[in-house]
């Protein structure tokens, strides 16, 4: 029997290969802004897990350098990745003495290099399945019902990133909501003044390039500046127009931070609408048009809908651009994740740091998947029409 | 809208940007207003113009390795030999662009600490994604008559890739390049809060002193600057289309 080699196997092989051998798995503090102490996974874990552990990761490496079957390979990255998210959490208690609760246990690069090596593997088994929208959205679902168990049950608890949580719970959950409600707020004022001046756009050609050429200029203002800018005329406005204060408008927090995040979220939503309708087809609307339609039932049954995946598109990169840029809200009060993580950065508390940008990053992720999942469907639906 | 007017409005615009970093205090009178309290009105803590040199600088350092690492890995993944990466990369680069550049860039501090290393890095990797989608749309939609001319005419693959593939697909790279320099230009003043001199020193000693007067005129150099380079970067992209005869624009 020869053996043959995976090419993306032997790059995914090397780097297991260095992060179970040569780098640290936990680095251990004896709070949480000293230097740590790196521990290699022999030291991290009692004897027998961190065997079984280096076990689990060696065969998963074999498995990904060998070209093997789907299912194996898709096998290999879930068990690896399940038993390396068990088994920091087992580290975490291991390593912090009893009693002690200043002392800082946190994932170390072999740690994060083998969660990135077996989700490069599970992310190739998965194009290479070439999965529908819906399972996809599946995947999703099932990774963070693990998340969330691993969470509930406590196992993750001696981790030093959740013990910033655990100081923290309640502002967590405040900046959460904070994040969620900026960008998803600035995304629902830019879906429904931007549609509609897309299409007004896409009608009144004068009005297309100046529009346009206005908001391309906003995006090139660097996001802490444009922040900065809005807090005068919004200060001016909550002083002077009678019950903008009383509605929360003020010259910091969050009312700038929600103007500006839809400021930029217009370009991409008025660009994709004029796109989507420009690429309507000419025969479509000819055919509306001879059957009687008015120009506003052919906007609505004709060119809408065929217009629709493209303006989703500028959805997607709406959402996720927002729920990345609303970290920098927290620099002029505006709340969001981006408060640990500045606050991290004041500190050089890097598990602070963390504990703000994870969730930001998991967040734009989620979204990115859900909204290309239905960007997908969208995109079948309409050639379904198409073609019939 | 007469032709030269846009062209006029450019020089006007690329004018007032250097007089206003080489000589920023003529502009005191104008800022003036914005201060309170007696405040400065023009960054006294440092100069414009060295901060605008440094700022530039690191988006360009920053640009070139991301556009040489980027074409290098779409040339690669096109080849027959790299072939089996093309469909993962395309999800990587799909889930790269989902990172926030603040979140990249605090998560490089833990590991190379503060300054201009973290933004740096930060920028790499962000400035790494444009350029590659572009590089790879435009290595796989060449248009199949020609790179069966190349073959028919005897061209090595060496040989194609050089005379044929990136001569085409260079107006789209260069989109992708331009793309990735704008996104940099904003990026790189976030860089400031983790201590990288750049111009977002200017705007967050504003917004830190409550002095819109630094925060105006960080953000308008900056946005000055990323019309200026789009606008240049856009031409020499028209010129490459036209040199390759897909004079479109």
């Amino acid at each position: 029997m020869t053996l043959r080699f995976d090419k993306l196997g032997v790059v995914i092989a090397a780097i297991v290969a260095y992060a179970a051998f040569l780098a640290p798995f936990a680095t251990f503090r004896a709070n949480r802004i000293v230097p740590g102490q790196a521990r290699p996974i022999l030291e991290a874990l009692p004897p027998t897990l961190g065997m079984l552990l280096l076990a689990i990761v060696i065969v998963g490496g074999i498995i990904a350098l060998l070209r093997t079957p789907l299912i194996l390979r898709l096998a290999a990255s879930i068990v690896a990745l399940a038993a390396l998210a068990v088994l920091i959490g087992v580290a975490g208690s291991f390593l912090t003495p009893a009693g002690n609760t200043f002392a800082r246990v946190a994932p170390a690069s072999g740690f994060w290099l083998l969660i990135f090596a077996f989700t490069l593997l599970l992310a190739d088994v998965l194009t290479r399945l070439n999965l529908s929208p819906w399972s996809r959205v599946g995947v999703l679902i099932i990774a963070a019902l693990a998340i969330a168990v691993l969470l509930i049950s406590g196992s993750w608890d001696s981790l030093s990133i959740l013990k910033e949580y655990a100081g923290r719970a309640d502002s967590f959950w405040a900046e959460a909501s904070k994040h969620v409600t900026l960008a998803l707020g600035s995304l629902a004022g830019a879906v429904v003044v931007g549609i509609p001046l897309g299409i007004l756009c896409h009608r009144v050609d004068k009005l297309r390039a100046g529009v346009l050429n206005v908001l391309n200029i906003i995006q090139t203002i660097p996001s802490i500046a444009l922040f900065g800018l809005l807090i005068a005329p919004l200060g001016w406005v909550a002083l002077h127009v009678p019950g903008a204060a009383a509605v929360g408008i003020r010259g910091i927090g969050t009312a700038p931070a929600f103007v500006a995040l839809f400021l930029y979220s217009l370009l991409p939503v008025v660009a994709n609408t004029v796109v989507g309708l420009a690429g309507v087809p000419r025969a479509a609307n000819d055919a509306a048009r001879g059957m009687g339609m008015t120009d506003r039932q052919r906007l609505f049954d004709v060119e809408f809908p065929l217009a629709f995946p493209v303006i989703l598109t500028g959805i997607r990169i709406v959402l996720v651009q927002n729920i990345g840029l609303a970290t920098i809200a927290a620099l002029i009060g505006g709340g969001g994740f981006g408060v640990f993580v500045f606050q991290g950065v004041g500190q050089t508390a890097m598990d602070l740091v963390l504990l703000g940008a994870l969730p930001t990053v998991a967040l734009a992720f989620a979204a990115a998947i859900i909204l290309d999942a239905v960007i997908e469907m969208a995109a079948t639906r309409r050639r379904a029409v198409e073609t019939a | 809208m007469k032709a030269w007017l846009p062209a006029m409005l450019r020089l006007a615009v690329l004018l007032l940007l250097v007089v206003f970093i080489t000589s920023p205090n003529w502009f005191e009178p104008l800022l003036k207003p914005l201060t309170e309290n007696g405040a400065p009105a023009i960054y006294n803590q440092g100069s414009l113009l060295t901060l605008t040199l440094q700022h530039l600088r690191i988006v360009l350092v920053a640009t070139v390795a991301a556009t040489v690492v980027a074409v290098a890995l779409a040339i690669l993944v096109t080849r027959p030999a790299g072939a089996e990466f093309l469909p993962l990369s395309r999800s990587l680069v799909n889930i790269g662009q989902t990172f926030p550049p603040v979140a990249v860039l605090a998560l490089a501090v833990p590991a190379v600490g503060f300054g201009e290393k973290p933004t740096l890095i930060a920028l790499f990797l962000y400035g790494l994604l444009p350029i590659f989608e572009n590089a790879l749309t435009a290595l796989t939609t060449l248009p199949g008559n020609v790179m069966e001319a190349a073959r028919g005419a005897g061209m090595t693959g060496w040989q194609r890739l050089m005379k044929v593939e990136l001569p085409l697909s260079a107006p789209v790279i260069l989109g992708g390049i331009r793309l990735s320099v704008v996104i940099s230009l904003a990026t790189a003043t976030i860089g400031s809060t983790v201590a990288a001199k750049t111009l977002g020193e200017v705007i967050i000693a504003g917004l830190i002193s409550n002095n819109l007067a630094f925060v105006l005129q960080g953000g308008l150099i900056v946005a000055a600057l990323a019309v200026l380079i789009y606008d240049g970067l856009s031409a020499v992209e028209r010129y490459a289309a036209r040199r390759m005869g897909q004079g479109a624009e």
